[in-house]
């Protein structure tokens, strides 16, 4: 039961919230307590830019249980305009085409399912533009 | 003036020839290419369904109207697959593209129109008065049963409208709607497939009510076939809609623009919504468009749109429909497509 986790994560996970530092303007994303360039704890709610490019990425072919005919799939790290890192699942992937440094944008689907009669989780997968 | 101040559609990449459905079923693939008009359709990956594609639809939609989301009163998703049986599809989206918490918000369902009732009812707020934009969304990710002839059509996709009085890119001038209780189509409570009572689905159903709503219309607005550039009716199959238009008086090339079903499939809610979006992508300020829904039960519902010289300002803001149906395919085969819509038998 993921529940409260997946609640209390829905403005980062949907909308792409992030915590920018009232002191140094650094960005955390997902949101901190503290700030982790300069210590403070103040920040501003703001919403990132859904497009940047792919870092670095691998393909899973042998998943965990709860991926199962999932496979295979891509994972990779994500660095936005904004300049927040995140780690992601690639979508739609024609493994012929991904590659480093390609342009991606993130999109709304649905992350995984708690069972046959718990909660769909939705959440930001990155596709190539 | 009130009408659509921004709109936006999506479609999932994958897709699934009518050769490879056929092969699996031992029927021949050209008499139904010939019969029904269809060539292939959309699937949704593995990770869509209709509150997906309704989230992606309405980005756009927001994309093209340069809103406030928060100036948003209500959002309301028309479909016959949404993923939960109890829990509005609404109640995602508005947290995913920050409307709200002060909205209004509900499912609607009623077969394959479910997506214009979302549309005329946000409409009617808006004329209303009682908020300043209002979102009406119709997506689908539909199934036919196996071996079923809607297996050939039922495919995934939607398109989203705001409603507003400012900015209006296509004025509704005119609505009409038309029900009654006709039992062609039906899915009872906690069945995976739905039933349709074959050939009884045509005249008494699609074409009665249609055709009956569409000439309504056509008096209540006081205009002719003739006066229209574009029209879109429901396309459950490549051959029903331009059956229609000819009842109705309108010509192929009225219909051409809108008619996306033959590579596209039925997205159900999403059908006559999208043929729309793909109107609007390419209308020119004056031009009308004349619009009749279908869904199963059975009901039409009408509506008569003036484009205004504000399309032209928001048609390259958001992807285009046509675009998205002819671009980056990715193409399954009967057993991926069985895996992608859960047609297959796994351990628990
Ligand atoms: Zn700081």
């Amino acid at each position: 039961m993921i529940s409260p986790k997946y609640h209390r994560e829905i403005p980062q996970r949907y909308r792409l919230e992030a915590g920018k530092c009232k002191a140094c303007s650094n960005i955390s994303f997902p949101p901190r307590l503290v700030c982790p360039e300069c210590g403070k704890n103040e920040f501003e709610t703001v919403r990132l830019n859904g497009e940047g490019k792919l870092l670095t990425y691998t393909i899973i072919r042998v998943a965990s249980d709860k991926f199962f005919g999932k496979t295979p799939f891509a994972v990779g790290i994500v660095e936005l305009k904004d300049g927040v890192k995140l780690t992601t699942q690639i979508a739609d992937v024609d493994f012929d085409k991904i590659k480093i440094g390609i342009k991606v944008k993130l999109v709304f689907r649905k992350i995984q399912d708690e069972g046959k009669s718990g909660l769909h989780c939705y959440g930001y997968k990155a596709v190539l533009v | 003036m009130v009408g659509i101040v921004g709109y936006g559609s999506y479609l999932p990449r994958y897709r699934i020839k009518v050769e490879n459905i056929a092969k699996e079923w031992g029927s021949d693939p050209e008499v139904i290419k010939r019969g029904l008009q269809l060539f292939e359709k959309t699937v949704p990956g593995l990770d869509e369904d209709t509150i997906t594609i309704s989230v992606e639809a309405a980005r756009n939609a927001l994309k093209r109207a340069g809103i406030n989301p928060q100036d948003i009163g209500a959002v309301y998703i028309g479909s016959e697959s949404h993923p939960y049986a109890v829990k509005p599809s609404a109640t995602i989206l508005i947290d995913a593209l920050g409307i709200g918490p002060h909205v209004h918000v509900a499912s609607y369902e009623f077969a394959c129109k479910a997506g214009t009732e979302a549309m005329y009812v946000a409409y009617s707020l808006v004329k209303a008065g009682e908020m300043k934009y209002a979102m009406g969304i119709g997506a689908d990710t539909s199934q036919g049963a196996p071996g079923d002839a809607l297996e050939y059509s039922a495919s995934a996709g939607g398109a989203a409208f705001i409603m507003g009085s400012e900015n209006v890119v296509a004025e509704i001038l005119f609505t009409n709607s038309y029900t009654s209780d006709t039992p062609d189509f039906w899915r009872r409570e906690h069945e995976f497939y739905p039933r349709h009572a074959a050939r009884f689905t045509g005249e008494p159903a699609y074409f009665k009510h249609l055709v009956s709503a569409g000439k309504a219309l056509l008096e209540k607005s006081k205009m002719k076939p003739s006066d229209f550039k574009y029209c879109v009716f429901h396309m459950p199959n490549g051959k029903f809609p331009q059956m229609a238009a000819k009842q109705l008086g309108f010509a192929k090339e009225q219909m051409e623009v809108g008619w996306i079903v033959p590579w596209m499939g039925n997205t159900y809610s999403g059908s006559s919504p999208t043929g729309l979006a793909a109107i609007l992508d390419v209308a020119s300020p004056g031009d009308l468009i004349f619009m009749v829904s279908f869904g199963s039960g059975a009901g039409s519902d009408g509506f008569v749109y003036r484009v205004t010289d504000k399309i032209k300002d928001v048609q390259n803001k958001a992807p285009k429909l046509r675009d998205q149906l002819d671009k980056d395919k990715i193409y399954l085969d009967y057993g991926q497509y069985a895996k992608y819509r859960g047609k297959i038998i796994l351990n628990e």
